[in-house]
Formats: C-alpha cells, sequence, structure tokens
C-alpha cells in the first residue's frame, strides 16, 4: 500500500469514477452488484439462457413427489424455492407449488 | 403525420384477466383484415367496413369478423409441464380464393386456419323438410330443384392443418414465403421449414443446439422470409446478431450467408450489455432492400448489402438506460418489443412503456411519442406528442422517467399495408388510430 493523502485516489479508482460519471449502465451495474454480490459475472450465460429454455409451469408429478418423499423419510421434503433460478429437472414441485386452475375458455372482450 | 383516434377494442376495467393479453397483432396483406391473438389461445378477426360515402370525412372501421379458439391448453406428459395456449404469433396467407387462411401458432404447435363466408343457404330439399327432419319417401310425389337462398352473413373458422410435434423449444416465429407453398417456424435453438399442405413432415434448416447444453451461449430471438426471393431468409439471436441464410447453398443452413452486427466499444460493456443487445424482432421492409431489428433500447435499419453496422439508428427510450438496474430485477428488461414498417418503408413504429409508442419518419429524420388510452379515445381526436423528461425540471405535460408505468407496455403494433391505419396493442385492449385526414 502507498502511502497517500486523502485527497488522492489511486488511478483504478479514478477510472471507476469517471466510468460512473460517463457510462449510466456501468453505475446502474454497481448497483445490481451492491444489491447482489452472489451475481454472476456472466449474464449471458447458459444458466439465464437455460432458464429461458424452460419457460413454462411444472406440474405436480405424483411418481416424482412419492419418490423424493420416500428419499428423505426423516427429514423435511424442501420447500420450493421462489427464486426463478431453479432450471433444472430437480426441482420436484410438491402441492404448494401448483399454479391455480384456468377458468373455463370464454369468449374475447375483444369480440364484444 | 397527425394521428387521430379512430377505434378501440376490449375491457375498460382495469382488472386484466390473463386470458385477454394481447400477445400478437397483424393486418393481411390488403389490410382488410385485422387479427389479434391472446394469451387465452383465441383468435379475433376484424374486418374493415366499407366506407360510408355520407361521410367523406370518417375512414371506414374495424369491426369484429370472426373468432374462434385457436389453442387449448395442452400437457407434456414426459416433463410434467403445461403447454401454454397463447399465441405467439399470427401470419396471413395471400388470398388465393374466395376464403383467408392464416397460420397461427403457440410454443409447439402450427395451425394453418380456413376463415370462410356463407351467405347463402340451399332450400327445397326433396328428402329432407325445412328443419331437418327426414320426409317418408312414400309421401314424395314430385322431384323439385333446391335453390340457393341468401342468409345472414356466417364466417366459419376451421381448421385445415395441424403442424405438431417438430419443436422441442418454444415457438417465437412464423413466416411464411413469397413462393406461397412453404412457410418457416423457429424456436429457441431450430428453424423448421414446412409445406403448406404437409403436416407430417418437416425439414430443419437450422440447428444451433450445442452437443453440450453447457456451452449454450445464444439463442434464436425471432426469423422471417425474405418478402420476395424465396431462397432467403434471417433469424436474429439474443447477443444482438442477425444471419442472413440462402437455402440454395446447402440444405442445413447452419452457415450463414451473411452475418449482421454491430461492434460494440469493449471499454462500454456492462453487465446489461448482452441482455439489452438481444434482438425481439426483426422485420424486412416491403421492398425487400433493408431490414429493421429491436433491441431493448433501439430500432436499428441495416441495409442487406451492409453487414458491419446498421445504416440507421433510433433510440426508442435511451433515458431507460440509467434504469436498468431495476428494469433487470422486475424483468422489464427481458421484455419483447415488436417493431412494423410502414406501406411505404419510409416510417417504422415500435411500442414503450406507460402505453407509449415511437414513430421514425427516416426521411425527415423526425420521430413522435405518442399514448394509447382512454382518456384520448373521443372519435377522431388528435394525439398529442408526449415528452419524458429526464433530467431535473419538468415541464407541464411532460412526465419524469420515474412516474413511467412500466405494467403498461406496448410490444405490438401493426401497420396497414397500403393506407395511414395502425392497429396498437395495450396489455388487452386494441387501439386503431388513423392519420388526419383533412
Amino acid at each position: 500500500m502507498s502511502e497517500q493523502g486523502e485527497g488522492v485516489r489511486t488511478l483504478e479508482e479514478q477510472q471507476e469514477m469517471e466510468d460512473k460519471v460517463i457510462s449510466p449502465e456501468k453505475a446502474e451495474e454497481a448497483k445490481l452488484k451492491a444489491r447482489y454480490p452472489n451475481l454472476g459475472a456472466k449474464p449471458g450465460g447458459s444458466d439465464l439462457l437455460r432458464k429461458r429454455l424452460q419457460k413454462g409451469p411444472k406440474y405436480f408429478d405424483s411418481g416424482d413427489y412419492n419418490m423424493a418423499k420416500a428419499k428423505m423419510k426423516n427429514k423435511q421434503l424442501p420447500s420450493a424455492p421462489t427464486e426463478k433460478t431453479e432450471i433444472t429437472g430437480d426441482h420436484i414441485p410438491t402441492p404448494q407449488d401448483l399454479p391455480q386452475r384456468k377458468t373455463s375458455i370464454v369468449a374475447s372482450k375483444l369480440a364484444v | 403525420m397527425q394521428w387521430c383516434f379512430s377505434q378501440v377494442k376490449g375491457a375498460i376495467d382495469d382488472d386484466v384477466a390473463e386470458a385477454d393479453i394481447i400477445s400478437t397483432v397483424e393486418f393481411n396483406h390488403t389490410g382488410e383484415l385485422l387479427a389479434t391473438g391472446d394469451k387465452g389461445g383465441r383468435v379475433v378477426i376484424f374486418q374493415q367496413e366499407v366506407e360510408n360515402k355520407n361521410l367523406p370525412q370518417f375512414r371506414s372501421e374495424y369491426n369484429v369478423y370472426s373468432t374462434f379458439q385457436s389453442h387449448e391448453p395442452e400437457f407434456d406428459y414426459l416433463k410434467s409441464l403445461e403447454i401454454e395456449e397463447k399465441i405467439n404469433k399470427i401470419r396471413w396467407l395471400p388470398q388465393k380464393n374466395a376464403a383467408q387462411f392464416l397460420l397461427s401458432t403457440n410454443d409447439k404447435t402450427i395451425k394453418l386456419w380456413k376463415i370462410s363466408e356463407r351467405d347463402k343457404r340451399p332450400e327445397g330439399y326433396n328428402l329432407k323438410e325445412e328443419d331437418g327432419r327426414y320426409r317418408d319417401p312414400n309421401t314424395i310425389t314430385a322431384l323439385r330443384v333446391p335453390i340457393l337462398i341468401p342468409m345472414d352473413l356466417m364466417v366459419e373458422a376451421s381448421p385445415r392443418r395441424v403442424f405438431s410435434n417438430a419443436h422441442t423449444y418454444h415457438i417465437n416465429s412464423v413466416s411464411v414465403n413469397s413462393d406461397n407453398e412453404t412457410y418457416l417456424s423457429a424456436d429457441d435453438l431450430r428453424i423448421n421449414l414446412w409445406n403448406l399442405e404437409i403436416t407430417d413432415r418437416s425439414f430443419n434448416i437450422v440447428d444451433i443446439k450445442p452437443a453440450n447444453m453447457e456451452e449454450l451461449t445464444e439463442v434464436i430471438t425471432a426469423a422471417e422470409f425474405h418478402p420476395l426471393q424465396c431462397n432467403t431468409f434471417v433469424y436474429s439471436s439474443s447477443k444482438g446478431t442477425i444471419r442472413l441464410c440462402d437455402m440454395r447453398v446447402s440444405a442445413l443452413c447452419d452457415k450463414h450467408s451473411k452475418l449482421f452486427e454491430e461492434p460494440e466499444n469493449p471499454s462500454n460493456r456492462s453487465f446489461f450489455s448482452e441482455i439489452i443487445s438481444s434482438i425481439s424482432d426483426v422485420k424486412f421492409s416491403h421492398n425487400g432492400r433493408y431490414m429493421m431489428t429491436r433491441d431493448y433500447l433501439s430500432v436499428k435499419i441495416w441495409d442487406l448489402n451492409m453487414e458491419n453496422r446498421p445504416v440507421e439508428t433510433y433510440q426508442v427510450h435511451e433515458y431507460l438506460r440509467s434504469k436498468l438496474c431495476s428494469l433487470y430485477e422486475n424483468d422489464c428488461i427481458f421484455d419483447k418489443f415488436e417493431c412494423c414498417w410502414n406501406g411505404n418503408d419510409s416510417v417504422v413504429m415500435t411500442g414503450s412503456y406507460n402505453n407509449f409508442f415511437r414513430m421514425f419518419e427516416r426521411g425527415q429524420r423526425r420521430d413522435a411519442t405518442l399514448e394509447a388510452s382512454r382518456e384520448n379515445s373521443k372519435p377522431l381526436q388528435v394525439l398529442k406528442p408526449r415528452k419524458v423528461c429526464t433530467g431535473g425540471k419538468r415541464k407541464k405535460d411532460e412526465i419524469s422517467v420515474d412516474s413511467l408505468d412500466f405494467n403498461k407496455k406496448i410490444l405490438h403494433t401493426a401497420w396497414h399495408p397500403q393506407d395511414n391505419i395502425i392497429a396498437v396493442a395495450t396489455t388487452n385492449n386494441l387501439y386503431i388510430f388513423q392519420d388526419k385526414v383533412n
């Protein structure tokens, strides 16, 4: 660590400050990293894309559910995580996860 | 150009049922018909009424012509996943005979619908009564020829072809070829070529699925056939690139003929760069010389002869660049906006938030921000241009960035192929505007 007075900034700090002034995008990135320090560095990576490929509500599968329950006889079945990062088939939907049943099909309100 | 309110369709109440969310809007090739698809799998078709000659200042109105349930929710038992009935795209076929045809697709299945009119019915059967009961043949002593008599117009929609089981991933685009015999369907990783007559076979023409899914870096976001050259199509990606492919070169078009990409200054790169560069829509110009792409913040126009950068770039809502953090948190940064050309390719249009939509007049270098709202919906009311205030002092009539309603998105817009009539979809309402007729 070099000895510096309070008013002197390192080159890196200065560059970072300039970046924030020049680029609102980089300022937003800093904000995001401050809120979510565990966020991966590669946003466009395969995790995000695979989540996109898998969009769609998962339904309750009694076979999967009972097998998972059998495996964890003594432990509690893990409750459904609410984050959207769940992308693989590892998550066994539980009855609490089920989306509400769809209402019956009626005519479009545009056709009135 | 000044725009006037013409009509608005849909419910007024704020409580929007999910099924009523409009998911696609498309004029047919003459502009006489306007189709909408929604999240509930329903299609509503409006028809332009013949102009009322007594009121010269009134442009024709669009009224309901036909409505039907195109897709129903399905269940994939193998993956325990529901297949949404939401209509992702509608594309009309050019009219060949009295009936109209359109392709509508959800995530997995494309359907060809025939919409036909019936305005006559036969009367005077020999063996049947008028109510349909069969007559006792022994009582029939004379023979007569049934005649066709006029009846109230009945519009019938029937599914003529169902193209299923060809897509593992979610279909985002369909595009009818100019040859009027084939069409393409694109999902996140693959593009298939179909013959409109054949449902049990389709050819895979693009496959970007990596051998190891961990190596997945980009997905297909949109695809379209060239309007005039039947061998050419383009597809856009989540990384902001567009590939133009020529089907004459090889059966599998994994190798592009042209790659359109604007180079990026690496020092400007941020966490959000790739996400906001993802192209949500690609549309050829009517004359086939240009194509337009929409990414999160801008609309770009590309000359097909120049791959290294667009010829025009228009900022849709640049003020959002300093809001990317919250837009990422509320998922709005992943919203897929569409864009469209006017009939002579001189103006382009796209949607934004707060029920604003943007128009860019290419030659005049003019742009406008307009709003689709019930408050500006008096007949023939001229739309006032809107302005978003980015700096400190907000002028009267301006709206500040923080007051924008990000739940009011205009993702789908359409422009009449010949006239200045536009259809703008808010969440659950369809607005029709026309230019001011003097």
